[in-house]
C-alpha cells in the first residue's frame, strides 16, 4: 500500500512501525465549590508546566541549538499569557466549573481562532496551542504516561500529531523516521526532524489507520511517500537506494573542505549568491569557497527609506570579516523595472527589463549611488572586496561608472578615510552587448562574472515567466553556450578572471561544458555548493574540453542538452 | 498620546519567536499599547500578550501601528518601533 503526503525531512527509511495511540483525555466538566483550591490545582500544574518547558529548553540546546529551543521559551509564553491562563483562571472563578474543563475552553477557542488564519505558518501555531494545554491538562490530572520515552529498539513512530517535546524526549539513536497525520514544513516538530536529520513525511490522512503496530514501512521522504508492508524486491530496491544515498551523503560530507580541482590538477572555486549578511552562515556550513555575487539590492528592499551609508558600511564589513579573507564580489544595487522600491520614484514603463534599472538608474542617480560606493570603499579594508557594476552594455556606461568610482575615492582621500586602493572593479556580462563587446570590455576591468539568467533572457528575447514562450528560455541553446565561450575566450585574452553567477552555473549536466571553456569560479545557491564541487572533481580539464568541441558544433538545445544528460550518466558514480 | 507606524521588517513575519521577543519587551513598558495591522482601526491587538501578537498574523511588509498612552510614551515607543524594524529573526 503506497500512501501520499508532505516531505518534511529529506532522506530514506526502513523499518518496523511504532503507532503511538493518541492518547485521548476524556475531559468532565465539574461544578466546583471551592474556588480557591481549584485555583491553586492551576496554580501548580502551571509552576510544574514551566519547570518542565524549562528542562525541554536545556536538552533541545544541547541537542539542537538555540534556535530549536526558543520554541520551548515560547511555549513558556504562551503559558503565562493573561489571554491563556488568565483566561483559564477567570473561566474557573465566574463559571464555577474545574479547571481541566476550562483550560479545555480555553484552548479549543484559541485552536480555532489559529486554524481559522489564511497563513499556513499561522495555522500551524494551533499546534502550539495544543501542546501548551496538553501538558497542562497532564499535570492536572497527574498522569504522565508517554510510550514514546521508552523506544528501545530502531522505529520509525507513526501518530497523528508530533509535538516538538515529544521529540525532544525520544531516544534519538532509535528514531528512524516520522510519519503523521498532520502538519506541515514549517512546524516546530519538521524543523527539528531536519536538524536531527530523520526521515519524515507528515500530512497522511488517516495513518493511523492504515498504519498497524510493527508494520514493515519504508519512508521515501523525497517523494513524500510511504509504503505499507513492501514486497520483497520493492524493500531490496529501497534498500539498494538508501545505501546509495548514505553513500553520497558520506561523499558530500568528506568533499567539505578540500580544494575543488580537476583530476588533472586545475584549481577552480566554487563560491556562493548570497542576499543579506546573515546569508553568509550558510555559505560556511556548506563551505563556499567565497562570494561570487552579493545582491545587494537585498539592504534596500523591505523598508521605507534608504538605506544609510553607515548601515551599509556595517553590513559589507560584516560579510568580509566573516569570510575571512576569501574572496567577496560585491554587486552594486541592481533595483528598477521589476523590482521597484516604495520609497523612490520609478516611472511605470512598458518593458522594465529593457528600462531604466541597474547601472542605468546608479549612473543617472549618481548621489544615491555615491553613497553605497562609499560605504563598499570604506568597508573594503576589512577583508577581500572586489566590486561588481551589474547589467553593463556599452562601454562608455563602464567608464562613466569608473569615473564616479574614482570621485568617491578623491572625497575619501581627503578625508583621510582608508579604503583598499587595490580594490578590483569587474562587470557582469548579461547583455548581448557586453558579450560582442567583451574584448574590449575586457582591457578595462580586472574580471568579468556572467549572468546567465538575464544573458539568456536578453539573447533569446524571451520573457522566462511568460508560460508561452517558456520554452526558449534554456541554458543549452547553442547561442547562449557560444556567447558564454565567447565572454570567456574575451576575458582569457585580456588576461582576467571570469566567473558565473546565474543558475546554469550549477546545472550538473552544463559543468564540464563550463570546465571545458575555462571558468575559473562558479558561484551559486550555497546549497549547491558541495554536489558542484563533487561533479568538477570527477572531470579532468584535458576530457572537458574535448566535450566543449563536440557541444560547440552542435545545432539546437534538444542536441545539446541530450548529449550532456548521457555524459552525466556515465559518470554519475555516486 | 504617542502614535508611530513601520513596516514589518522580520523575514517570517511575527511568528513564534519574533512575537515572543516583542512581546517581552512590550509587556515591560508601563503605557496602554495597542497595534493595528495595515490601517485596520476596528481590530487592536494588545502587545503585552504573546497570543495577541501572533493572532495578528503579521508578514513581512506589513504595516504596523503602534499607539501608546501612558507615562513612558516618550521612550517606549521608540523603542518599540526600533525593535519591529530590526530583523527580529537574527
Amino acid at each position: 500500500m503506497l500512501l501520499k503526503g508532505i516531505s518534511v525531512s529529506p532522506g530514506i527509511a526502513i523499518g518496523k512501525v511504532l503507532l503511538k495511540e493518541e492518547v485521548t483525555v476524556e475531559i468532565k466538566r465539574n461544578e466546583i465549590h471551592d474556588i480557591d483550591t481549584e485555583l491553586k490545582r492551576l496554580e501548580n500544574a502551571m509552576e510544574k508546566s514551566k519547570n518542565q518547558l524549562q528542562e525541554l529548553y536545556e536538552q533541545t540546546l544541547q541537542k539542537s541549538g538555540k534556535h530549536e529551543a526558543q520554541i520551548f521559551a515560547s511555549h513558556a509564553m504562551i503559558l503565562e499569557d493573561e489571554g491563556f491562563i488568565g483566561q483559564v483562571q477567570s473561566k474557573v472563578r465566574l463559571d464555577k466549573v474545574n479547571a481541566e474543563w476550562a483550560m479545555k475552553e480555553v484552548s479549543e477557542q484559541l485552536v480555532k481562532m489559529f486554524e481559522e488564519m489564511e497563513n499556513e505558518y499561522m495555522q500551524e501555531r494551533a499546534m502550539d496551542i495544543k501542546e501548551v494545554s496538553m501538558k497542562m491538562l497532564r499535570n492536572l490530572s497527574g498522569s504522565n504516561d508517554d510510550c514514546l520515552k521508552q523506544v528501545n529498539e530502531p522505529v520509525i513512530i507513526v501518530t497523528k500529531e508530533l509535538t516538538a517535546s515529544d521529540i525532544v524526549q525520544m531516544d534519538s539513536n532509535n528514531i528512524l523516521g516520522f510519519v503523521t497525520e498532520e502538519g506541515g514544513k514549517t512546524s516546530h516538530s519538521a524543523i527539528m526532524a531536519r536538524s536531527m536529520e530523520v526521515p519524515a513525511v507528515f500530512g497522511i490522512e488517516g495513518a493511523c489507520i492504515k498504519i498497524q503496530n510493527g508494520d514493515k514501512l519504508i519512508i521515501d521522504a523525497a517523494n513524500g511517500t510511504v509504503i505499507v508492508n513492501p514486497e520483497q524486491d520493492i524493500l531490496d530496491k529501497y534498500g539498494d537506494k538508501k545505501q546509495k544515498l548514505e553513500k553520497r551523503m558520506r561523499i558530500l560530507s568528506k568533499i567539505k573542505g578540500t580544494e575543488t580541482i580537476t583530476t588533472d590538477g586545475v584549481k577552480l572555486e566554487v563560491a556562493c549568491n548570497i542576499g543579506l549578511p546573515e546569508d553568509v552562515e550558510k555559505v560556511i556550513e556548506k563551505g563556499g569557497e567565497g562570494i561570487g555575487l552579493f545582491r545587494t539590492e537585498f539592504l534596500y528592499m523591505s523598508r521605507t527609506s534608504l538605506p544609510t551609508e553607515e548601515e551599509q558600511y556595517k553590513a559589507y564589513k560584516t560579510v568580509l570579516e566573516k569570510m575571512k579573507g576569501k574572496q567577496v564580489v560585491i554587486r552594486t544595487f541592481d533595483v528598477g523595472g521589476d523590482k521597484a522600491l516604495d520609497y523612490l520614484e520609478f516611472p511605470k514603463e512598458d518593458n522594465p527589463f529593457l528600462g531604466y534599472r541597474a547601472i542605468r538608474y546608479c549612473l543617472d542617480k549618481r548621489d544615491l549611488w555615491k553613497v553605497q560606493l562609499r560605504a563598499i570603499l570604506r568597508a573594503s579594508v576589512h577583508g577581500n572586496a572586489k566590486l561588481m557594476f551589474p547589467m553593463i552594455s556599452a562601454l562608455s556606461e563602464l567608464r562613466l561608472a569608473k569615473e564616479i568610482l574614482e570621485e568617491v575615492k578623491d572625497g575619501l582621500r581627503k578625508q583621510e578615510i582608508p579604503f583598499c586602493e587595490k580594490l578590483e572593479v569587474g562587470i557582469m556580462i548579461e547583455t548581448p552587448a557586453a558579450v560582442w563587446m567583451a574584448d574590449l570590455l575586457a582591457k578595462e576591468v580586472d574580471f568579468f562574472s556572467i549572468g546567465t539568467n538575464d544573458l539568456i533572457q536578453y539573447t533569446m528575447a524571451v520573457d522566462r515567466m511568460n508560460p508561452h514562450v517558456a520554452h526558449l528560455y534554456s541554458q543549452y541553446n547553442p547561442a547562449v553556450l557560444r556567447s558564454i565561450k565567447r565572454t570567456i575566450d574575451a576575458a582569457h585574452e585580456a588576461g582576467i578572471w571570469v566567473g558565473m553567477c546565474g543558475e546554469a552555473a550549477a546545472d550538473p549536466k552544463l559543468i564540464p561544458i563550463l570546465i571545458g571553456m575555462g571558468l575559473d569560479e562558479f558561484s551559486m545557491n550555497p546549497s549547491s555548493v558541495l554536489e558542484a564541487k563533487r561533479i568538477i572533481k570527477q572531470f579532468s580539464k584535458k576530457e572537458t574540453e574535448g566535450l566543449v568541441d563536440w557541444v560547440m558544433k552542435m545545432s539546437t538545445a534538444a542536441e545539446v542538452e541530450g548529449f550532456l544528460t548521457s555524459i552525466e550518466k556515465t559518470v554519475d558514480l555516486g | 498620546m504617542k502614535e508611530a507606524t513601520i513596516v514589518l521588517n522580520t523575514k517570517e513575519g511575527l511568528h513564534a519567536r519574533p512575537a515572543g521577543i516583542f512581546a517581552k519587551a512590550a509587556s515591560k513598558v508601563k503605557s496602554n499599547i495597542k497595534i493595528y495591522k495595515n490601517d485596520d482601526m476596528q481590530n487592536a491587538y494588545n502587545p503585552k500578550s504573546i497570543l495577541s501578537v501572533l493572532s495578528m498574523g503579521a508578514q513581512k511588509g506589513d504595516k504596523l501601528t503602534l499607539v501608546l498612552e501612558g507615562e513612558d510614551e516618550e521612550t517606549a515607543i521608540m523603542e518599540l518601533k526600533n525593535l519591529l524594524e530590526t530583523d527580529l529573526d537574527e
